[in-house]
Order: C-alpha cells, then sequence, then structure tokens
C-alpha cells in the first residue's frame, strides 16, 4: 500500500545486541547531536520549541544494535554526553526499524507506544514536547525525500 | 445511472500543521484544530497552532475547499471569561468556518457577539437528547451537534429524527469511558481535566516505570496498570485501568481500544449522520494520513452506491494497526442498553 519506498520491521541479528553494548558509545552521541545541532541552525527544529529541552539530558536507546546515544541540551546547544547519565531527563527505547519508522513518517509514535516497540521513560511531559516538536516539522521537498515524508492520496486497490 | 449515496463528511483531526495538511491531502472533508492554549479540549505540551500556523493552516484548507472548525470546547474558568472570548473573537476574525464550543455561556456570547459565526455544539457540550440539542438551537442558533459516544445507534437515530440541527457523530479514535464533558476521573486522580485546563490525565503527572519484563503506569502516583513485554498498552487515564474489583483484577472501566465504525458506516449514513468526526489531534501526522486515508476510500465505496458495501480487509488492517491496544470495537452503538 505505501508509495516508493517502505521500511518493514525487522529485528537485527543478536549478535548486534552482543556486541554493541562493548563498543564505545561516544560516537553515536556525537553523530546525533552534530545532527540535531544541524537541524535547529537550518530551522527545520524552530528555536523556541527547543527552549523547553534547556538543560535537560536525554538517552536514545537502540535495542536490537545494543547502542546508545546519550546527549543534552545547554545554553542552545545539543551537546554528547561521554558516558549515559544514570537518571536521564528522558529516554526513548526500541529497536532500529521502529526508530527508522518513526523518522520516515512511516507510522505514527502512539501506535507504537500501544504495540510496546517505543518505551519511553522519565520526564513524560518532556516527552511529549519533543514528541510534538518533531511532528510539527515540516520536511523539506526534497525529491528523495518527498518520496517517504510526503503524505500523498494512496487508493486502495 | 446509479444515484450516488449521501454520505457523512469527514471530520479530521488536526494537533499541528503538517497533521492539518496530511488530513487535507487525504481527502478530509473538514479538519478541526485549536489554539496552544487552554481554550481547548487537547491542551498538551508542544501542541496546536500558534497564530502563524492556524493562519497558513486555514489557507492551505481553504484554498482546495476544505472546511477548518476550530475547538474553543472547554470551559471558561473562574475570572478568566475574557481569554474564552478573546478566543471566539480570533475564530471569528481568522475566517474559520465554524467554532466548536461547549460552554453555554461562551455559546451564548459567540451568537450575541458574532451573528454570522457558525456555531457547533462540542462533544463536551453533552447534549445527548433531541431536547438538549434543540435547546442549543432555540438560544444559541447551533447548526451542528457532536453527540457523545454513549448513545446506540438507535438512540443516535431517535436524536436525528426530532432535530434539524445537522448531527456529528463520532467514526474512529481511542475510546475513553465515553462520557464526554460529565467524566470527573481526571480530576479525581490530579485535580486536572479536559473540561477545566483541557487535558485529561496531563502528562506531567504521568509516570511509566520500565522494570524487567513489564511496565508499570502510574498517575498522579496512582497506580494505573502493568503490562507485561507483549501486552498492547493504552493511553495513562484513570478509565483504562485495570483494578481489583471483588477480588478479581480487569478493565473495570474501559479497556484500552479504539471506536471504528467501518463495519456499520451504510447503517450511519442512512440513519442521516451529517458528519463523522476521527478522535486524535494529540497523534501525529502519520496516524492522521493512515486513518484519513483509509476513511475517505471506505466513504467513497459507499457513495457509489452500486453495491453493497463490504468493508476491505486493508481497511481494517490499517484501521486496528493504529488503534489504542491494538484492537477496535463499535463502543455504544450497537450495545442493547437503552
Amino acid at each position: 500500500m505505501s508509495q516508493g519506498f517502505s521500511i518493514p520491521r525487522f529485528k537485527l541479528p543478536r549478535l548486534f545486541s552482543a556486541i554493541g553494548p562493548h563498543l564505545p558509545q561516544w560516537p553515536h552521541s556525537l553523530a546525533l547531536a552534530t545532527a540535531l545541532n544541524a537541524a535547529a541552525k537550518t530551522g527545520l527544529l524552530p528555536a523556541d520549541s527547543l527552549l523547553p529541552l534547556e538543560g535537560r539530558s536525554f538517552v536514545v536507546e537502540v535495542i536490537d544494535a545494543g547502542g546508545q546515544a546519550s546527549f543534552c541540551y545547554r545554553d542552545g546547544l545539543f551537546r554528547p554526553l561521554l558516558s549515559a547519565p544514570t537518571a536521564p531527563d528522558l529516554s526513548f527505547r526500541a529497536n532500529l526499524s521502529a526508530f527508522l519508522q518513526l523518522l520516515a513518517r512511516q507510522e505514527d509514535p502512539d501506535t507504537l507506544f500501544f504495540k510496546r516497540e517505543l518505551s519511553v521513560s522519565g520526564d513524560t511531559e518532556l516527552g511529549l514536547v519533543v514528541k510534538n516538536m518533531l511532528d510539527a516539522i515540516e520536511w523539506p521537498q526534497w525529491p528523495v525525500l518527498s518520496s517517504v515524508t510526503r503524505f500523498r492520496h494512496q487508493p486502495f486497490d | 445511472m446509479v444515484a450516488r449515496q449521501k454520505i457523512p463528511e469527514l471530520i479530521c483531526p488536526a494537533g499541528s500543521l503538517p497533521a492539518l495538511k496530511a488530513a487535507v491531502d487525504n481527502g478530509a472533508d473538514a479538519v478541526y484544530l485549536g489554539y496552544r492554549d487552554d481554550t481547548n479540549a487537547r491542551n498538551f505540551a508542544g501542541l496546536n497552532f500558534d497564530h502563524k500556523a492556524m493562519v497558513e493552516g486555514i489557507r492551505y484548507a481553504q484554498s482546495r475547499r476544505r472546511q477548518v472548525l476550530m475547538a474553543i470546547n472547554t470551559f471558561a474558568q473562574p475570572g478568566r471569561a475574557a481569554d474564552w472570548r478573546r478566543a471566539v473573537d480570533g475564530a471569528a476574525d481568522l475566517g474559520v468556518d465554524a467554532v466548536i464550543l461547549a460552554d453555554v455561556g461562551l455559546l451564548d456570547y459567540a451568537s450575541k457577539t458574532h451573528p454570522d459565526l457558525r456555531l457547533h455544539l462540542s462533544v463536551q457540550g453533552s447534549a445527548t437528547s433531541y431536547e438538549a440539542v434543540n435547546f442549543a438551537q432555540r438560544e444559541f442558533g447551533i447548526r451542528r451537534a457532536v453527540l457523545p459516544r454513549v448513545l446506540t445507534l438507535a438512540q443516535v437515530e431517535t436524536v436525528i429524527r426530532h432535530t434539524t440541527v445537522a448531527i456529528e457523530v463520532f467514526g474512529f479514535g481511542s475510546l475513553c469511558v465515553m462520557n464526554e464533558g460529565r467524566c470527573w476521573l481526571s480530576s479525581y486522580a490530579t485535580g486536572e481535566s479536559p473540561n477545566t485546563v483541557g487535558a485529561c490525565s496531563p502528562a506531567k503527572y504521568v509516570k511509566w516505570e520500565r522494570s524487567p519484563g513489564r511496565m508499570s503506569t502510574r498517575l498522579n502516583g496512582i497506580l494505573i496498570d502493568r503490562f507485561a513485554d507483549d501486552e498492547p498498552a493504552g493511553y495513562p487515564t484513570l478509565c483504562k485501568g485495570r483494578f481489583e474489583v471483588d477480588g478479581a483484577t480487569y478493565y473495570a472501566l474501559e479497556e484500552p481500544t479504539s471506536l471504528n465504525v467501518l463495519e456499520i458506516l451504510p447503517a450511519i449514513a442512512a440513519i442521516g449522520v451529517a458528519a463523522i468526526k476521527v478522535e486524535g489531534r494529540q497523534r501525529s501526522p502519520t496516524y492522521v494520513a493512515q486513518v484519513t486515508r483509509t476513511l475517505r476510500a471506505a466513504l467513497d465505496e459507499l457513495a457509489r452506491g452500486d453495491r453493497p458495501f463490504q468493508a476491505k480487509a486493508a481497511w481494517r488492517t490499517e484501521l486496528a494497526k493504529v488503534a489504542e491496544g491494538s484492537q477496535v470495537t463499535l463502543g455504544a452503538y450497537n450495545r442493547p442498553w437503552r
């Protein structure tokens, strides 16, 4: 039914989750913080919607990859954390396919939550702020992105 | 040539500009939205429209000949009536197609101050009888009423037969205890409710606690439910909690589930329902696109009228997928109660 590229539900082989935690985690944290700063700089993440994130710490855990990214938002910048905070203000936990489906706007976060494919812990209100901030992003209509992020009328046949 | 059957309008939720565009692009006849404050009953952190997004959303929908309905459907709080009146004035200035109101004081204000503004009675107004609907028509000139989800289909039909007000019912979305406008469960647990602050079980009171093999949900410290890792979950509201009653622990009020009228669409159209509403302004643009697209296809199929309507398996699958608790129900529509 989906048009163009569709991300299937999958789970990485156990090997990943066995090896992943033993690898350094800072590259994930650095990559994610860099990407978020780029999104903020281009205006994709509006400055005013980032205000509630000030001084808060976050962990994004990819279960089947055995990896996690930790970062905080301070003085208007996303900053990688070299080690995961013991009690982050907010953490998201899911398999890689669920995160990819969310990013591509192929699945709804509440749907994944109901199906127990996405879990959120910590400050629930902060989680809602982040979720709604991501939902309100108007993705640029680049030709490659548009095949996965635009909502076209797709008749059922 | 077969006459096309008259079908209800499809009213879809917009909690953000991308959600509004998803609704319009996928076939909604109208979208409903609200300001980013407690004048609407989906006042969640980071959700809804500021002025700029509102202007852009209204332009996007109306330029494609779709309607925009603005929900100002909470109850004016003591000493702050001016905030709610300002919201109505703002809606009139923006040129929305209708406002959805619940508070009789606000209905009175809107009807007197903006006589040309089309008024819909919100589900939060809790009109469950034709007497209540006709009262609001006589006093405030409402043109449409949204019925709470406590009524059976036969009761909806009775209302429609005894009023000239257009009737809107819920077609899809998360089902709560269904006593809209009169529910105090959220207030009981947190001191805040949809009627007062615009949110049921506000997120600041919610905690999801993960422990090996299970997840617990607490609302203001009250344990609402515990899920094993493979059990579908629902929203953290009291009505969807599992409680111990007479020694048994179960969903004593309502299960985590979504209403879905797909199977009874022909009956809904036949009794003269003017519009069906999709719940879910708190959901993402993805959900709005999925549900709007599916119900548009079903309504278009019904409109053809040249063969018996049959819900397609793909529609059922798509709607069940996004449903709360991953299950759907006909709710009160097909219950034998009176």
